[in-house]
């Protein structure tokens, strides 16, 4: 077994804990730090791909950025421990069976598809540049609708905290 | 990747250049506190350190024991888990954004050489607010508390500017890499003025510098904008509960984080360890200028060594001069001579950097938390997103 698959392990088992410890610890914050241990992990999984780009901007803008602003929120609101309770009808009998489903059919998926893409991600110096080239030329209608959408979403956010005065 | 994990030489390598930084920089963090403490008494009129050793030289040494050995009490009710976490992390943070600072054109003065190095260090340093936030909320404790939440809103505003600030310099370098950002800048203007971003064509970055520099000071927490450890309205800020250790912790991260923002500025705006003077023809003197200021440093300390007032300091200040006094002859041999251009170089100017920093702290009051707020979003991001306009413009209309 090579060190990278080693690797790949490590950090795959860290984000699956994560994703556990997100949904298990009781307290907010504990929560959002177990969130941002999974976005590392993925980004440590995107470099080892080869990826840099996409690893550096996984962690400026969602370990760094959004997440940052999700414990400033729960700071402020000064939220303090969830009490647990029992497990409602609907989820036992309808949810548990439905997300099995769902994991069965993205572990079909994966398996099938993951075969012949493994080359498609190398790194190389320029990948930057090309990546931010299809981006500005070949993808910039989707861009700029993506980024009207955020301004509409900043827009509402803005008139619905003003309503209130 | 893959050469990574099958060359154990590059991992040896690697580990070496790790352990040689850090034992310099946790030097550096020492030294830097007692550097702080003297300009400022001076520039206040004072004396500062000078008992623990001559002119207070032992005092960073006497500091760290202190914290190792002081009581650590854990404030009731914490919550166990973050509120030791925060300080580790705050500190780690601060020292892995180092690791990716070119100190000289070989590639033994960098750890890592990354592609998209920029980018790293920014992202790093983004998570660096965790430490500052987490410390305040899991104190469990008032003051701690509004601390921490000050200086998420402050870092959160102010990393806007400061990232928007140096994409003029990438935009002119066409690169993330530090080492190639660095290499763009090399060249004189009529043989003399050297083409650092700072005034290059197409566009010099003075805005980029201005927004950069007063937003990487609030970054750190520094004087002006120290807002979060405002000791007469939050007692110390986010850190009011740590004591001992995890205090220095905290205290080591600030610091780390002005070193790294210092050496950041050096080499986007300030040509990192490209000379200011071109060695060539005539100029062929300006090689001999490291041997020369610590040369002189070395005769200035003698002097003083030998009129000290203590005989300890007599003994052991002419030993530290003639060290080095060595060093500036080393520096002039043949063979080290062109090495020791780029350190001396980038040192120098991170050192007039961390001067800078202590000469505000020194100088000015603290920033109202509201004047802090508009100032960084009313001037400072439009200032930046100014500046990447009419530096893309400028660099569209140059490449026609």
């Amino acid at each position: 077994m090579s060190a990278q698959v080693i690797v790949f392990f490590i950090l795959a088992a860290v984000a699956v804990l994560g994703a556990v410890s997100l949904i298990v610890q009781r307290h907010p914050i504990r929560s959002a730090l177990s969130l941002i241990v999974v976005m590392v992990a993925l980004a440590g999984l995107y470099l080892l791909q080869g990826s840099e780009l996409v690893a550096a901007v996984q962690i400026i803008v969602y370990a760094g950025a959004i997440m940052v602003l999700f414990v400033f929120v729960i700071m402020l609101l000064n939220a303090g421990e969830e009490e647990r309770t029992n497990v409602s009808r609907m989820a036992r009998y309808v949810g548990l069976p439905l997300g099995f489903f769902l994991m069965l059919q993205l572990a079909w998926w994966v398996g099938r598809g993951t075969k012949g893409m493994a080359t498609a991600a190398s790194s190389s110096p320029a990948m930057t540049r090309n990546l931010s080239k299809l981006l500005f030329t070949d993808f910039l209608l989707p861009f700029e609708l993506t980024s009207i959408l955020i301004l509409v979403a900043i827009l509402g956010a803005v008139v619905l905290a003003k309503r209130e005065n | 990747m893959s050469d990574f994990f099958n060359q154990p030489s590059v991992w040896i390598v690697s580990i070496i250049k790790v352990v040689v930084l850090m034992a310099l920089m946790m030097t550096a963090l020492a030294y830097l506190s007692w550097f702080e403490r003297k300009v400022v008494a001076h520039i206040q009129s004072r004396w500062g350190p000078y008992r623990v050793g001559p002119h207070g030289l032992l005092q960073p040494l006497a500091d760290g024991l202190k914290f190792l050995f002081k009581e650590d009490p854990t404030p009731g009710g914490v919550d166990k888990l973050i509120y030791f976490l925060a300080p580790f992390l705050a500190m780690a943070l601060a020292l892995c954004s180092i690791a990716m600072i070119p100190f000289g054109p070989s590639p033994w003065l960098q750890i890592a050489n990354v592609n998209i190095g920029l980018l790293v260090l920014f992202a790093i340093t983004s998570l660096g607010v965790y430490g500052v936030a987490l410390g305040g909320w899991a104190s469990n404790s008032k003051y701690p508390l509004l601390g921490g939440l000050r200086s998420s809103a402050q870092m959160v505003s102010y990393e806007l500017s400061m990232t928007m600030s140096v994409v003029g310099v990438v935009l002119m370098a066409g690169t993330f890499n530090l080492r190639e950002i660095i290499m763009q800048q090399q060249g004189y203007w009529l043989g003399v003025i050297p083409r650092w971003n700072l005034l290059a064509p197409p566009f010099p970055q003075v805005l980029g510098f201005f927004v950069y520099f007063v937003s990487a000071i609030a970054e750190t927490n520094r004087v002006p904008f120290d807002l979060p450890e405002a000791e007469t309205e939050l007692v110390a800020g986010f850190h009011t509960e740590y004591a001992s250790f995890k205090f220095a912790m905290f205290f080591m991260a600030e610091y780390a984080n002005m070193i790294t923002v210092s050496c950041l500025a050096t080499l986007l705006f300030f040509g990192g360890w490209l000379s200011p003077f071109s060695a060539g023809g005539m100029m062929v003197w300006t090689l001999y200028i490291p041997t020369a200021v610590l040369a002189a440093c070395a005769v200035l300390l003698f002097i003083d060594g030998l009129r000290y007032s203590t005989r300890f300091g007599r003994i052991v200040l002419p030993i530290l001069a003639l060290a080095l006094a060595g060093l500036a002859a080393v520096c002039a041999l043949p063979g080290v001579l062109a090495f020791v251009q780029g350190p001396f170089w980038f040192l120098l100017k991170v050192f007039l950097f961390l001067f800078f920093y202590v000469w505000l702290r020194g100088t000015l009051p603290r920033f109202r938390y509201d004047q802090l707020m508009s100032f960084g979003w009313k001037l400072l991001l439009p200032l930046s997103i100014a500046n990447v306009i009419l530096t893309s413009w400028m660099v569209l209309v140059n490449s026609k």
